[in-house]
């Protein structure tokens, strides 16, 4: 009896053990491909800090002599057309581009979420099938239009779509969410005297906050990384984004100003990483929902 | 009260609300939708008035050799780059899932490439990296290999193309984590006492019972990757190149339609890429029902 006893509380200690080495052993694992999947992006902010002779011929991690020559360089940027102004166009359309889409989403999230009105089914079902479709068969012609309305070279077809809910997946985002506000809530602010739009302001806004985030965060990272919309309608060097101010510097450098381009993407880089970490709650929750409530 | 002011008082206040939505679908939707697919019967250069040409479009894209190459780029890069991309974020989700520890972190991790993916720092950063001086050659050079320019190479340039793709596991991998973690802890314990080992373990318990978040994630993965455009517009210089090797079916459309201003044609090859996205989609639909499991 003893003798068994001990045994089992050997045999539990030897699987205990046992498992520990395979949690070592996984985060080994982990961590060593991790290093393979960040490797690229630390060796672009170390070689952004290189004289360019240093970036081709050297595996190394870390400057042998730091410099911010590539930063300087690169910030100049192209005709007289500085980083700067690139940041700052870029920042411009994404705060207008976050306002329309928290405005207009927010709307036709309340709508479809708590009111009811007719053909609501039909119309919902659109918004759905809204998310599926390849924007390709629609910018042509909007282009078109975009063209008769004398609006290319402005921001206005990168911007005013927002302000018409035309990016489904935030209408739905919200919709899941004030989904779960309770009925009783909404009654109750109506008893109280709350008209539907009272109610949408002070009540259904207030509460959906976290999606709100999540929608606006989601904007700033698309937006920010949007390329096809802003090289279709941006040709004025003046009204350059970051994105395209890096294209361009690709074109007018060649292969021979890797550092300055380097330093100007790390940077490019930098507001999506500041993003990511204040608010990682938020995105990963936004990445959640449409999988699995869905 | 007339018709109209009785349909104004129950449904007035959901319209109101809906009123940007519905300027949006209309104005920058359907209407778009109609006038691509009448372009599409057209040719047009936006300068002259459209002419109607019937089918033409369509059929002068299947002797395209261009077109046909751009179809043949862009299958090979969802059939391999989705896949793949979609085991890894399996694999790395199901081992972060094993109560290691540290997840919030290793997550985090995982998933920058995804963030910076779609950015054109990244692809400036893969045209290095992969170039005839890049840092690949370079790692290689150390074990005394000669690598070639892949970007500059036609047979390679597509692959480092989808390397990038797979290299974005991390947003796929943030959902089957999620998904993961609806699994009931009970069905792995009991699952222990009948013996089940862990490859068992993931076989008969794990991959079935997440196998709705594999259909949505391939679905998402089989639709994006079908639009990429980005990462080959930077690579190639715009062009597509080496010898339209990373000629996608996006960058096609955008020279088509936007550098020689063919919006005809281009308008075609926009509803075929619907259609094929549809078909697509609907032959994962369709086979689901026999691989996806529903709980209840």
């Amino acid at each position: 009896m003893e003798i068994s006893a001990r045994d089992a509380r050997k045999a539990s200690s030897q699987s205990k053990q046992k498992r520990k080495i395979s949690k070592i052993v996984i985060h080994c694992f982990i961590i060593a491909l991790g290093v393979v999947m960040l490797y690229p992006l630390l060796w672009m902010v170390s070689s952004s800090f290189k004289h360019p002779a240093e970036i081709f011929n050297s595996v190394s991690f870390l400057p042998s002599e730091w410099t911010l020559d590539n930063y300087t360089q690169g910030w100049a940027g192209v005709s007289g057309y500085t980083f700067g102004l690139f940041f700052s166009n870029t920042l411009l359309i994404v705060a207008l581009a976050i306002i329309g889409n928290v405005v207009a989403c927010s709307m036709a999230a309340y709508a479809f979420a708590k009111l009811e009105f007719k053909f609501k089914p039909i119309l919902f079902a659109l918004m759905l099938i809204t998310l599926m479709l390849p924007f390709h068969v629609t910018v042509i012609p909007q282009y078109i239009m975009f063209n008769y309305l004398d609006w290319i070279n402005t921001y206005y077809p990168l911007i005013l779509p927002k302000f018409f809910a035309v990016e489904g997946f935030f209408v739905f985002l919200m919709v899941q969410f004030m989904r779960g506000i309770p009925n009783e809530l909404v009654q109750a602010a109506e008893i109280d005297g709350c008209g539907r739009i009272k109610t949408y302001w002070y009540l259904i806004l207030p509460l959906s906050i976290p999606a709100l985030v999540t929608t606006m965060i989601f904007t700033f990272i698309w937006t920010w990384n949007d390329f096809f919309g802003q090289l279709l309608y941006i040709s004025d060097i003046k009204l350059y984004t970051v994105a395209l101010g890096l294209r361009m510097f690709l074109d007018s450098a060649g292969e021979s100003a890797w550092g300055p381009m380097f330093a100007m993407s790390t940077l490019s880089l930098i507001p999506l990483f500041g993003v990511f970490i204040f608010f990682q709650k938020y995105l990963i929750e936004g990445i959640t929902t449409g999988g699995l409530k869905g | 009260m007339g018709k109209f002011k009785l349909f104004w008082k129950d449904n007035g206040i959901g319209y109101l609300f809906l009123t940007p939505w519905l300027i949006g679908i209309l104005t920058l939707t359907a209407i778009p939708m109609g006038a691509s697919l009448y372009f599409s019967f057209t040719s047009y250069d936006m300068f002259n008035a459209p002419t109607w040409i019937g089918f033409d479009n369509y059929t002068s894209l299947f002797s395209d050799p261009k077109w046909l190459q751009s179809v043949k780029v862009t299958v090979i890069y969802v059939f391999f780059g989705v896949p793949l991309q979609l085991a890894f974020a399996l694999f790395i989700a199901v081992l972060l899932n094993k109560g290691i520890g540290g997840l919030r972190v290793y997550r985090a991790v995982y998933y920058v490439p995804s963030l910076f993916g779609g950015s054109v720092a990244i692809a400036i950063l893969w045209r290095q990296i992969f170039g005839g001086n890049g840092l690949v050659n370079n790692i290689l050079g150390k074990f005394g290999i000669d690598g070639i320019n892949w970007i500059s190479t036609p047979s390679t340039a597509l692959y480092t193309l989808i390397i990038l793709m797979v290299w974005q596991f991390g947003a796929s991998m943030v959902i089957f984590l999620a998904g993961l973690k609806q699994v009931p802890i009970e069905l792995y314990e009991s699952a222990k006492i009948d013996g089940a080992g862990p490859m068992k373990q993931f076989f008969k318990i794990t991959l079935p019972l997440i196998t709705p978040v594999v259909f949505f994630n391939l679905v998402m993965g089989i639709i994006g990757a079908f639009q990429a455009f980005t990462p080959a517009y930077i690579v190639s210089g715009g062009t597509g190149g080496p010898l339209n090797s990373t000629l996608f079916y996006t960058l096609y459309l955008y020279q088509k339609g936007f550098t020689q201003f063919a919006m005809g044609y281009a308008s075609a090859m926009a509803w075929v890429l619907l259609i094929v996205i549809a078909i697509a989609t609907a032959i994962v639909f369709a086979t689901s029902k026999k691989w996806v499991y529903y709980q209840g």
